[in-house]
């Protein structure tokens, strides 16, 4: 890859969490219907926080924590490859502090808004939503976590739609990263593709990503490929699996209802 | 197994591709298809697999090529790609084997105990889980010779199957080919593979059968090689010096 091939790293990127989700682990093995329900309600749930609900929404960093461990995965390697996302998911509630200015608490003698609070709230909740997106994506391939929504009734259209569209923004990210070293290999010391080469770089990348698309496509239309992607009805989804998910969400219902530090604090405290 | 029946093509807007081409292969002949660049080798085993629509009859085991019978015609048919990154399209190269069996009904489970027949014949079990993007251009190939008899194919048709290999994994590639008792149609500017797997040659030029007839004959005549764009193989160069 060149020094600035932004192309490439995104490609490798996609690669990368490919390779994660054919790792081997207890999370890993665990059917992937039930693991995308599962992640499905811990989304819905942790949204679903009231605004000033910070100490009640913190024990949901557990579950996502706990998959980390489970599946073997560093937490960094999930805020690494949102580096990019996670400015914008900052951003969301920033203004609130400046709108929402009463002392909602004390800390010692300094008072907290429910601006500050209801902020890192809206942050908490879209870092632990992405952290369980990215971590049903990196413990489940793509083929199976598409199988699970054919088996939840998700149109088959939209199903194919979604395994060719990252197959397709895979070939896309291979030619324009061939094409951008093509490129910085004749323009050295130039950063990136000149604007006056974009016209006719993105021309070619066009073709040239559907010629192979063509190419793959006929590839698969030869292997009997009829619009929709072989399921395995052989093997459903064992007991034990429904029982595990089962267990976890009976809990994050359970961290939903009660703000357990809050309890925890009380009786620790004695309050 | 294949028939053309005065088989043209052209590209939209385009010269003819093909040109009244007319021949047949039986069940488990073995055909090399030579020609030079543009000469219409890859349009011509589209046009057997169905790919593009052309004017004339292509009969596929006993069936002519239409909508109702391509399904089946393809299932007859491997092909293997002149491009592997074009043929592999799955994380890994045992998800590509079973995607085609998969989609003609088998379960997993069986596609998978027939992956491990086949990749165990070809001699590389060894790259069962690997990932796709990770292998060498020389495995990648044998991969995806794999991936086509995963469908037990009754012929198999092969672009350029020798391109950007090294001498070893193309030997290697040549002893495999030589192993499969099923048809095959191989088009290739590699000559010197196409005599040491091919009886038979198709030799095509500006869309037109040029030659056919038995591989030693038209790979060792220089003149009609020369005027098809093409030079003597270099193992029979070598011998002539």
């Amino acid at each position: 890859m060149s020094r600035f091939d932004p192309t490439g790293e995104a490609g490798l990127s996609l690669r990368m969490v490919e390779e994660l989700a054919a790792a081997d682990s207890l999370l890993h093995r665990l059917s992937p219907l039930p693991k995308l329900l599962l992640t499905v309600l811990y989304i819905a749930l942790t949204l679903s926080f009231p605004k000033y609900a910070l100490s009640a929404l913190s024990v949901m960093a557990l579950f996502p924590a706990f998959g980390y461990q489970l599946a073997g995965i560093s937490p960094a390697v999930c805020f690494r490859r949102m580096r990019f996302i996670l400015p914008l998911v900052c951003a969301v509630g920033i203004f609130n502090p400046f709108f929402d200015r009463d002392p909602l608490f004390f800390l010692g003698n300094f008072p907290v808004s429910g601006g500050i609070v209801s902020m890192l709230t809206l942050l908490l909740k879209g870092v632990f939503a992405l952290t369980a997106a990215f971590l049903l994506i990196a413990t489940t391939p793509l083929e199976d976590l598409c199988r699970a929504l054919r088996r939840l009734h998700c149109p088959r259209i939209l199903v194919s739609l979604l395994l060719l569209t990252f197959r397709y923004i895979t070939v896309l990210l291979e030619e324009a990263s061939l094409m951008t070293q093509a490129y910085s290999l004749r323009a050295p010391g130039q950063r990136g593709v000149h604007i006056s080469a974009w016209g006719s770089f993105l021309g070619q990348l066009l073709l040239r990503s559907m010629d192979r698309a063509e190419s793959l496509f006929d590839s698969m239309l030869m292997r009997g490929f009829t619009g929709e992607f072989p399921g395995d009805s052989g093997s459903g989804t064992p007991p034990a699996a429904w029982a595990a998910a089962l267990i976890c969400a009976v809990m994050m219902a359970l961290a939903r209802m009660y703000d357990i530090p809050a309890m925890l604090g009380g009786i620790i405290l004695g309050g | 197994m294949i028939t053309f029946e005065n088989v043209s093509f052209s590209y939209p807007g385009g010269e003819p591709v093909l040109k009244g081409v007319s021949f047949h292969i039986s069940p488990g002949e073995r055909v090399g298809l030579i020609g030079a660049n543009g000469a219409g080798k890859s349009t011509l085993l589209k046009a057997a697999l169905g790919l593009v629509d052309v004017e004339g009859a292509v009969i596929i085991d006993g069936s002519a090529l239409s909508r109702k019978t391509l399904p089946l015609a393809r299932k007859t048919l491997g092909y293997v790609l002149q491009d592997s990154d074009n043929q592999m399209f799955m994380p890994t190269v045992l998800d590509d084997m079973v995607f085609g069996p998969m989609n003609y009904g088998m379960s997993r489970d069986e596609a998978e105990a027939l992956a491990d027949n086949i990749l165990s014949d070809l001699g590389i079990a060894r790259l069962k889980h690997r990932q796709n993007h990770k292998i060498s251009g020389g495995e990648k190939r044998m991969a995806a010779i794999a991936t086509v008899l995963m469908s037990s194919p009754k012929a198999l048709l092969m672009d350029e199957p020798s391109s950007s290999l090294d001498p070893r994994n193309r030997r290697a590639l040549i002893n495999t080919v030589n192993s499969l008792s099923v048809a095959k149609l191989i088009a290739s500017h590699d000559l010197d593979m196409i005599l040491d797997t091919c009886d038979r040659v198709l030799l095509i030029s500006s869309g037109q059968i040029a030659a056919d007839g038995a591989a030693w004959d038209v790979l060792t005549d220089q003149r009609l090689l020369e005027e098809s764009g093409l030079e003597l193989p270099l193992g029979i160069q070598g011998s002539r010096k």
